[in-house]
């Protein structure tokens, strides 16, 4: 077992974890923090995204021990005081989910999307942003629009991400 | 219109906890003590198991057992049943071989169930499974589904020519007759390509035994949770009805695959009992590739007879179905009444005939997915219709118009009587919106870039619901297709609704809400539809088949229609006034002709407290349950136009435009309509330029993940543009058709339609990819190179 320490969604957790668990298992399993989700094994679907450091992974990609000492944030944690995160309320106004499944991955490599190219983003760009991210249920015509508006909402509202 | 009733575009009320993570999914409960499954898997795709040695697994860190089929055998555990008896042209009924949870004897595909582990943790199951030594016999493999019948491979003892059933519909000598007398024949050859329906959330199971209730829970991802309930206990004998509990949580979409009941479900139940523990399994996704069940995989000729107008005789059809290596819980209903009965389309063709033979092979179990059936027969209709107009000279459109049924009801000569429908509407809207005017412009400039332009239409009709239980019966269903609802209303008025449908991404929590919201004129926010939950709900059938609307909420529609009743004789007392004075208008029970009323809750809270009426004249409380049973099947239908562009270089496709004008009848949500029009093209497109589920000659699924399976990805897909006309269904108190598998129903011919325009030729296969592709338009334009 190795011990591990990081910062998740703002709380500091220590745990001793079997070297082969991944980030996801790590969020999952010993934090009960299930909205971090598995759709594949290949790092192909993109359920399981997260924010490490700042920036958007697969949490199936990545070892609980890597992530050693760094500030994850996963989908329960971007919403602020109660207010759906302006990417959340996209999603949820544009109807950018049937199923949900995917709807954490695709949020927040949504808002990573957004810090790293800006709040214009046309839908070209969106289409190929989502390259990680699979959706069975949507189509992604609405994903598209949600992540549009969504984009445009975090300039006009901007919000505080947690410890990033 | 009230802003949450019957057609406003509601946002969804489960998104609050989608978005946030907080849905609960079955991987998301964990139980007290909970062990965990894994199951050894067949590597061959037919074998013949000469021994199992569990002993050496047995030793392993936190293992708490390995079963073998022989357990189950000993406990009397049943097979895994289908549930739709299909009888042959000579009367005699399929031939169904055994269907074991785990394998007994033999292996029939790569991915069958040899054994499962139960260990502490899940990867000290996986390194016990590796321990276990299996000796197999290994056999030669059928797994091409032209082949089957031909094979010296014989997948099961039953069937020595591997057919399951030949089965026909139509009128033989009218057809042939038809063709006697055409002008012209157009014949077809199809492969309806296999495809893995891959819902993001992969299937799990964890079951629960109380020793001291003698009560066992199974938490699954279900569509159908009574359904899977009444097979465990019936068929297969895992637990008593009664004593079982069957949750189907929040499920990350299904598209058919988590319909049926299958191994793993079965043993979580009965090894939570063995090794007294609570034992759950999570499929990773190779293994839903292996073992959930596939879709389509068909293989089709196909003749249309005209005469020398263009007005179409006759339709002849023959077809493969590859049914895998088993028969799934309704595999055998797909290829046979949920397909040929589809097969007039939109058209008045006097005579139709068609023959499908159910064939077994060393593959994953086929079922239903998304459309079953339907997108099949849509597929040879229009491939077919369209490949007609191009021989006769004609415009597609014209043709098809020249050919639309016009006058309903209808009957076909092949079940279906059609009861309403407006086919032109919806061509003249989608040509409309198409800019198909303007189509030839467009062609000639992507000419100039070096690019093939082309446009191909699908003129769709489907059948949901899925049909009264009587009718459905008589064809061979083991099951009823009605749905139930109990509407129960709270002393304060609020109100929950138990519906046997079930929601994995339709946004049921919302569309009935507004359901509710419009008839009893509450809130929407006073409304819990309550589903997924055997304990809480009463015996429903659950959903597919796009039938939640025009059947899960006609139930409901009628339970609210007793739930009026009752609190109109509750009013009458409490307002002295005679019951049929009483009217129920905007949310008030008021006596007709005076401002005397009565709001809902009001109502609700007299029907409980019941200090104004007698209670044996009037029982107290409020709360009314109904079973619906639909009257006929309903008839979505609609056209899509898609506009492509080829790179003839690359082969690439480009989707430019995709048109989709739906006739759904009523619309409760148009946000969510949209929606699952949206989602249901993008499997038809996927199916039609990406996806193919691949096996080699030995067996070996070569596309088992995500890497080597094309699902659609943003990238690949346009913004849709969607529109509808409306002809309310006759049938139902709603007026609702149905909308879940329109586009996966439309869409596939519609590509390749488009694409054979863009190619001037026939000659291309679903999945259209680029490389396939890029061969065609050589063999269009480089004959020489083609070679």
């Amino acid at each position: 077992m190795t011990t591990v320490s990081l910062t998740v969604n703002g709380q500091s957790v220590t745990a001793d974890v079997d070297p082969r668990t991944l980030l996801v298992q790590f969020l999952r399993e010993n934090l009960r923090l299930t909205g971090t989700h598995v759709g594949c094994d290949t790092s192909q679907c993109g359920a399981c995204v997260v924010h490490l450091n700042g920036q958007a992974v697969k949490a199936c990609t990545v070892l609980a021990v890597q992530a050693d000492a760094s500030v994850v944030t996963t989908i329960e944690g971007l919403a602020q005081g109660g207010e759906l995160h302006p990417m959340q309320a996209a999603f949820r106004e544009h109807h950018g989910l049937q199923c949900g499944y995917c709807t954490p991955g695709m949020i927040m490599a949504a808002v990573d999307m957004v810090n790293r190219k800006g709040s214009n983003l046309d839908e070209q760009t969106i289409r190929a942003e989502l390259e990680g991210n699979l959706c069975r249920c949507t189509g992604y015509h609405n994903i598209v629009k949600a992540v549009a508006a969504g984009a445009q909402a975090m300039v006009q509202n901007p919000v505080r991400q947690a410890a990033e | 219109m009230t802003a949450t009733g019957i057609g406003a575009p509601v946002r969804r009320k489960e998104d609050q906890r989608f978005v946030t993570g907080q849905g609960r999914y079955v991987d998301d409960f964990n139980r007290p003590g909970q062990a965990y499954a894994y199951f050894l898997r067949s590597p061959h795709a037919h074998a013949a198991i000469r021994s199992i040695d569990t002993g050496p697994a047995l030793v392993m860190p936190g293992v708490l057992a390995v079963f073998t089929g022989d357990d189950l055998a000993a406990d009397k555990i049943g097979g895994l049943i289908c549930g739709w008896m299909i009888h042959s042209k000579d009367g005699s009924p399929m031939k169904a071989g055994p269907h074991p949870a785990l394998a007994q004897d033999k292996v029939r595909y790569v991915g069958d169930h040899v054994a499962v582990v139960i260990a502490e943790t899940l990867a000290q199951a996986k390194d016990a499974a590796e321990a276990i030594v299996v000796d197999y016999d290994v056999l030669p493999a059928v797994v091409e589904t032209a082949e089957a019948q031909n094979s010296s491979v014989q997948v099961h003892d039953v069937s020595s020519d591997n057919t399951v059933f030949n089965w026909h519909l139509g009128d033989k000598d009218a057809t042939d007759a038809a063709f006697a007398q055409a002008k012209h024949v157009t014949k077809i050859d199809l492969v309806n390509n296999r495809l893995v329906p891959n819902p993001i959330e992969p299937r799990a199971a964890l079951g629960e035994y109380d020793p001291g209730t003698d009560n066992y829970t199974l938490y699954t991802t279900s569509q159908n949770p009574h359904v899977a309930r009444l097979v465990l206990s019936a068929f297969i004998g895992v637990a008593p009805e009664h004593k079982l509990r069957v949750i189907a949580p929040d499920v990350g979409g299904g598209f058919g695959s988590k319909i049926f009941i299958y191994a793993e479900e079965t043993v979580c139940v009965w090894a939570a009992k063995k090794v007294k523990r609570p034992v759950k399994w999570t499929s990773d996704r190779t293994e839903a590739f292996l073992s959930d069940a596939h879709g389509r995989d068909h293989v089709t000729r196909a003749e249309l007879a005209t005469d020398d107008s263009g007005k179409i005789l006759g339709l002849r059809v023959h077809t493969i179905a590859n049914l895998g290596a088993y028969l799934s819980t309704f595999s055998s209903s797909v290829p046979t009444y949920l397909y040929a009965p589809l097969l007039s389309g939109q058209y008045d063709i006097p005579a139709i005939y068609c023959e499908v033979d159910g064939v077994y092979t060393n593959t994953a179990p086929v079922d239903a997915y998304r459309g079953a059936g339907r997108p099949e027969a849509t597929f040879v209709v229009e491939r077919l219709v369209e490949k007609t107009a191009r021989e006769l000279g004609q415009d597609p459109a014209e043709f098809r118009r020249r050919n639309y049924i016009t006058q309903f009801p209808h009957q076909t000569p092949v079940i279906m009587a059609y009861d309403t429908g407006d086919y032109a509407a919806s061509l003249d809207k989608a040509l409309e919106l198409a800019d198909f005017a303007n189509f030839s412009e467009r062609k000639r400039d992507s000419a100039r870039r070096g690019r093939l332009r082309g446009i191909g239409f699908s003129s769709y009709i489907e059948a949901c619901g899925i049909a009264p239980s009587q009718a459905v019966g008589s064809l061979g269903a083991g099951v009823g297709l009605w749905e139930s609802a109990e509407v129960r209303v709270n002393p304060t008025g609020s109100v929950e609704v138990l519906t046997g449908s079930h929601s994995h991404g339709q946004g049921h929590e919302t569309t009935f809400a507004q359901l509710v919201s419009d008839r009893l004129g509450i809130p929407i926010d006073q409304v819990s539809i309550v589903h997924g939950d055997t304990d809480k709900v009463q015996f429903g059938m659950g959903t597919y088949g796009s039938r939640s609307g025009a059947v899960g909420m006609s139930a409901i529609a009628k339970a609210l229609d007793k739930v009026i009743a009752k609190g109109k004789k509750v009013a009458a007392h409490v307002l002295e006034a005679a019951e049929g004075d009483i009217e129920f208008k905007d949310g008030k029970f008021g006596v007709a002709g005076t401002d005397r009323a009565l709001g809902f809750g009001e109502v609700a809270l007299q029907a409980y407290i019941a200090h104004k009426f007698s209670g044996q004249d009037l029982e107290p409380g409020l709360k009314e349950g109904a079973f619906y049973d639909p009257t006929n099947f309903t008839f979505p239908a609609g056209v899509h136009i898609c506009e492509v562009e080829i790179d003839p270089d690359t082969g690439v496709t480009t989707i430019e435009r995709w048109t989709a004008v739906d006739d759904f009848g009523v619309i409760i949500n148009p946000m969510i309509v949209e929606g699952q029009v949206h989602g249901g093209i993008a499997q038809g497109v996927g199916q039609a330029l990406l996806e193919g589920a691949v096996y080699d000659q030995s067996g070996q699924l070569v596309t088992a993940s995500f890497n080597d399976y094309c699902m659609p990805r943003a990238a690949d897909l346009p913004s849709f543009q969607v529109d509808v006309t409306v002809t309310p269904c006759p049938s139902n108190p709603l007026g609702i058709k149905g909308c879940g598998e329109a586009g996966a129903i439309a869409a596939p011919p519609a590509v390749i339609n488009a694409i054979t325009d863009a190619l001037g030729h026939e000659d291309i296969s679903m999945p259209a990819t680029p490389q396939a592709v890029w061969r065609a338009v050589r063999k269009a334009h480089m004959p020489m190179a083609a070679e």
